[in-house]
Formats: structure tokens, C-alpha cells, sequence
């Protein structure tokens, strides 16, 4: 009796119960995938052959680094991931502090803010879809009546105007995250450190860059770092949109892991590009935490 | 402050300051607005050129035979399916990530064990993980273990993805909780477990309603790991469902806008009455996620 009191009086051994189910699941759900997915990467696994899966050493990164059609991948992964962090960093910043000022009705469109965010990732895809189509789109009927283009045009036909069309989906949906967490920041503003400068008599430029955006910095870095790792994973907008196309043109880098692991059904090879995406993001979360731990946040 | 707050948009005035807010509304609202209005019109309208951007007669065809059953059209009824499916899914994950999230944050706010931050640092460093390469193992255990295509293999991955999350959130909420007050009543003779189920728990009520509607709202919208791991109706999400219009040849408008509405409600509107504490949550999880 007294043995079982103190077992659960130690800390320890209380610790180890409570935490058991969650380190069951995020253990066995996530990192023993990451173990075999790791195993994986070495092997030439592929469903469509039996007996294979033999160990085949880094032939499955050498592979990849020798193929173009990676490192086109990588590179549109980049386009979409700049293009995309950059007009949300920038719109995000604008419309927070544009929701900073007291105007009426602020509460209503703070809270309309947040739509875009709720929506299921698939519904944002099929609206834009639709919303671009070539026979039916409004926007062609909106282009159209306002006499800006002649007849309908087939946005999504062209591999450049279709990248742009998945970016601007990704913009709509992703901005209102950097929009309501700047709007946060700035609101835990002190509101003195503005008084004391309007005090000494800076102008509004002034404060904005020297006080303003110093303040938000720790914000801006976090949403960027997050920003870049959402974009590296992006799949579900270009699975509803394009499916990778036209011309291959907006074949980001998880859609063409998921290619070749789900489609071609090459578990090996589509293990080893899996954790190329992952290191990806693990750099960037590493130093993520390495700043922010020198920023002392 | 007050100069600065009002007159943010310093070329502008206040004239131009609404003219901006306006324009942001339209452009929040306006897409997912046309997707209502599709969800509600006729093929006829939809498909007339020139463009009629308000339907001439209201449809409801589809939302009632989502809702109410229907004999004539198998998408909707399989969309029935769906939205039941999404929803057993959402709502398990939600109840047993409160639970575990709640058990393993009271564990790393108020506990001491020798490799606590080791352990707490990997459980947050999974967040960082790309899914895909979690999937691709998942899949062929799942298949090994005759669990694809079932509602409790999807359950458990999404929990997976989620508790991170929710074990972050609810910490944060319980280092907001006073310890004095634990404190006094360790000394009155109350256990660890009467202290948490008695005051922690109770006082972290905002902090629990957060966690779940998070909780909810990703479950429900995640669609990656149902793509991969289901594909027969038995288990497929409705989010899964509607992915099927855009693949298929002549598609029928109006039941994929009003598919896509219906699949949006509950996470709209759960987000739109608990705003404040998706905001809290958002902060919480963004700073330190």
C-alpha cells in the first residue's frame, strides 16, 4: 500500500501515466513513420514489383539530384513559396494596421477576416476553380461585360497564368492568418512607447518604422518562418486546381512526391524525395528557433 | 496614440480609410459569396453568356436532397455519407485530444521528470513535419494491418497531426493558472488529481473551448490523409467527396457549390462565433508552434 502511494507520488511515474496515450499516438503515428520512412528511402520499393525493396544504399537521392524534373519541382516550389510569403507578409501588414485604426463596423470586418481561414482547404480550391473556369467562370463573364477581354479566356490553359491563379488561392486563404496575428501584436503595443515619440515630436513615417516595426518584428519573423514551411508543403489547392498541370507547370515539389509515391507507386524513391522535403523544413524551423532564441522571445 | 490610431492611412482620410475597408470586406466575401449564390441558382442561369449573376429562381434542389435523402442523385446522397463521416471523424479527435492534450500539458506545465524537454521538444518538432512523409509508412502499415478505408485509421492520424497543437495551447492556458491556489488546496488535503480535475480544469474552460474548436476545425478540414488512406464511400470525408467533382468530366455546377457550402458551415460558423478565442489560439500556437 505504502510502495503504491509512493510510486504515485513521484513525479515521475505520474508524468509517465498521464503522457502515456499522447506519446502513444504522436510517437507511433509519427515518429515510427519517420523511422520507416527513413528505412524506406534506402530501399528501391515499388508496389508494382514484387520483390522489391531491397537496399539499395542513396541511390534514391542520387536519383533525385541527377532529375530534372526534381529540380524544376524544387524550383517552382520556390516561386510559389516567395511569391506567395511576400504578398501575404505585405497585405498582411497593410490590412492589420488598416484594422487598427477606429473606424465603425471595425468588430464585423475583423471577424469576416477570418472566413477564408475556416474554409476547408478543398472548398478553397473548388471555388477558385470555378470561379476561373473557362466556359462558366464569373470572372470571365465579369472581364467580359466590362468589356476588358474580347471572349472567354482558358486561365487555367496556360502553365504561367495557372501558377498565378494557385498563388492568388493561396493568398486569399492564407493572409488572413498574418492579418489577425499582426492585429494581435499590435494591440499588445504599449501604448505609451507611441505617446512618449509623437511627444517628441516624430512624424507618423517615423514612428511607424522606427517603433511600429521594430515592435512586430518577432511577429513578422514567426509568420514568415511558418509561412515558408506551409508553402514547401503546399499540395491540396494544386491536387483540386491543376493536378500539377498545365505542361507540368505548377508541379510543386509535395505534388510530385506524391506523384511518384501514390501514382507511380515508387515507395522508395518517393520516400527519399519526402525527406528531402523535410530537412527542408526542419533547417527552416532549426533556425527558426536558433533567431528567436537570440531575439529572446 | 490617438493621432496615430485615427489617422492610420495618413494620405487618405477617413474617406479613403473606408473606401480601403470596404474593398477588403468585398474581397473576403465576394468569392466565397459566388459560391453561395452558384450553390442556390439553376444550371440555365449559371451557364447563361452573358453571365445573370443573380439567379432568376432560387434552387434548392440539392441542399434539401443532402439533407432530407433523395432516390434521384447518388452524389448527394453519397455526400450524406460524407458529411458524417467528417463529422464522427472531427468530433473523436476533438474529444480525445482534449483529453490526452489536457493530460500531457498539466504534465509539462506543473510536473518535473528528468528529459522532460527532450521529450517536449520532440512532440513539438512533429509539427514541422511534412505529412507526406509521415503517409507514406502510414499507408503501407495500414494496409498491412487491413485498417485503410476504416473511420479509426483516419481518427488516429488526424489526432496525431493535432494533439501537438492542442498539448501547446492547453499549456499555455494552464501556466495562466494561479498556483497559489493549487497550492492551498494541496495543503487542505487534496490529490494531484483533485487539484487538476478540480481547479485547473475548471479555471482553463476558455482554454479547453479553444483547443476543441481548433481541434475541430483542422479535423475537418484536413483531406490529405483521408485522400491517402481511404477510397471506398464507407470512409471517405466529404472534403475527399467534393475533390471528385473537380476531376470529373461534366460536372454538375451547382451540387459541387452547394457541396462545397454545406462542407463549410460548420467550421465558418464555429469560427465565426468563436473568433476571439480562434485568435487566441492562432497566437498562442503561431509564436512558439
Amino acid at each position: 500500500m505504502t510502495k503504491k502511494l509512493d510510486l504515485l507520488d513521484s513525479q515521475g511515474a505520474l508524468a509517465f501515466v498521464l503522457l502515456l496515450p499522447s506519446v502513444i499516438v504522436i510517437f507511433g503515428v509519427l515518429l515510427f513513420p519517420m523511422l520507416s520512412s527513413l528505412a524506406l528511402s534506402f530501399t528501391d520499393l515499388k508496389m508494382t514489383k514484387p520483390g522489391s525493396g531491397q537496399f539499395i544504399g542513396f541511390d534514391n537521392f542520387v536519383a533525385a539530384l541527377v532529375n530534372p524534373l526534381f529540380w524544376a519541382s524544387l524550383g517552382r516550389t520556390g516561386i510559389f513559396t516567395v511569391a506567395t510569403v511576400l504578398f501575404e507578409m505585405t497585405l498582411g501588414l497593410a490590412v492589420a494596421l488598416l484594422l487598427n485604426a477606429k473606424f465603425k463596423g471595425r468588430a464585423f470586418v475583423r471577424g469576416l477576416i477570418i472566413l477564408p481561414w475556416a474554409l476547408p482547404y478543398v472548398v478553397n480550391g473548388v471555388m477558385w476553380k470555378w470561379i476561373f473556369d473557362a466556359n462558366y467562370g464569373v470572372l470571365n463573364a465579369i472581364l467580359s461585360q466590362l468589356g476588358l477581354i474580347q471572349e472567354y479566356q482558358i486561365w487555367l490553359g496556360d502553365p504561367s497564368s495557372a501558377m498565378a491563379i494557385v498563388i492568388a488561392a493561396n493568398i486569399w486563404k492564407e493572409t488572413p492568418v498574418a492579418i489577425l496575428l499582426l492585429l494581435a501584436a499590435l494591440q499588445a503595443m504599449p501604448k505609451d512607447m507611441i505617446e512618449a515619440a509623437s511627444i517628441d515630436g516624430a512624424n507618423r513615417w517615423k514612428i511607424f518604422t522606427k517603433i511600429v516595426l521594430p515592435f512586430l518584428k518577432p511577429m513578422i519573423v514567426t509568420l514568415i518562418v511558418i509561412k515558408v514551411i506551409w508553402a514547401l508543403k503546399e499540395f491540396d489547392l494544386i491536387y483540386i486546381i491543376t493536378k500539377g498541370g498545365p505542361a507540368s507547370g505548377t508541379n510543386l515539389f509535395s505534388y510530385y512526391i506524391y506523384q511518384n509515391t501514390f501514382q507511380y507507386l515508387n515507395f522508395g524513391y518517393g520516400a527519399a524525395l519526402a525527406y528531402i522535403l523535410t530537412i527542408l523544413a526542419l533547417l527552416m524551423s532549426f533556425g527558426y528557433m536558433k533567431a528567436m532564441k537570440g531575439d529572446q522571445l | 496614440m490617438n493621432l496615430f490610431r485615427r489617422g492610420f492611412p495618413f494620405v487618405l482620410g477617413r474617406t479613403g480609410l473606408y473606401a480601403l475597408v470596404v474593398l477588403v470586406g468585398a474581397v473576403v466575401l465576394a468569392p466565397f459569396l459566388w459560391l453561395v449564390i452558384s450553390s442556390i441558382s439553376y444550371r440555365v442561369d449559371l451557364t447563361s453568356v452573358p453571365l445573370k449573376f443573380l439567379p432568376s429562381s432560387v434552387n434548392l434542389e440539392n441542399y434539401s436532397q443532402i439533407f432530407l435523402g433523395s432516390q434521384t442523385s447518388s452524389i448527394n446522397a453519397d455526400l450524406a455519407i460524407g458529411l458524417f463521416n467528417s463529422f464522427v471523424i472531427a468530433a473523436s479527435v476533438t474529444v480525445f485530444c482534449l483529453m490526452a492534450g489536457s493530460f500531457a500539458a498539466y504534465v509539462f506545465s506543473r510536473l518535473k521528470f528528468r528529459g522532460q524537454n527532450v521529450v517536449f521538444s520532440l512532440i513539438l518538432i512533429t509539427q514541422y513535419l511534412p505529412l507526406i512523409v509521415l503517409i507514406i509508412p502510414l499507408y503501407i502499415v495500414m494496409a498491412r494491418i487491413g485498417m485503410l478505408n476504416s473511420l479509426p485509421a483516419l481518427i488516429v492520424a488526424d489526432a496525431a497531426f493535432v494533439l501537438p497543437l492542442i498539448i501547446w495551447l492547453m499549456r499555455g492556458f494552464f501556466e495562466s493558472v494561479p498556483r497559489d491556489l493549487e497550492e492551498m488546496a494541496r495543503i487542505d488535503g487534496s490529490s494531484r488529481f483533485g487539484t487538476f480535475f478540480r481547479i485547473i480544469l475548471p479555471l482553463s474552460t476558455p482554454g479547453l473551448a479553444a483547443s476543441g474548436i481548433f481541434a475541430f476545425i483542422i479535423a475537418w478540414n484536413e483531406f490529405f490523409s483521408a485522400l491517402i488512406l481511404s477510397s471506398t464511400l464507407k470512409s471517405k470525408t466529404i472534403s475527399v467527396l467534393i475533390s471528385e467533382f473537380s476531376s470529373k468530366v461534366g460536372i454538375d455546377y451547382v451540387a459541387m457549390a452547394s457541396a462545397g457550402v454545406v462542407a463549410s458551415l460548420p467550421p465558418v460558423i464555429l469560427a465565426l462565433i468563436f473568433q476571439k478565442y480562434i485568435v487566441q489560439g492562432l497566437t498562442a500556437g503561431a509564436v512558439k508552434g
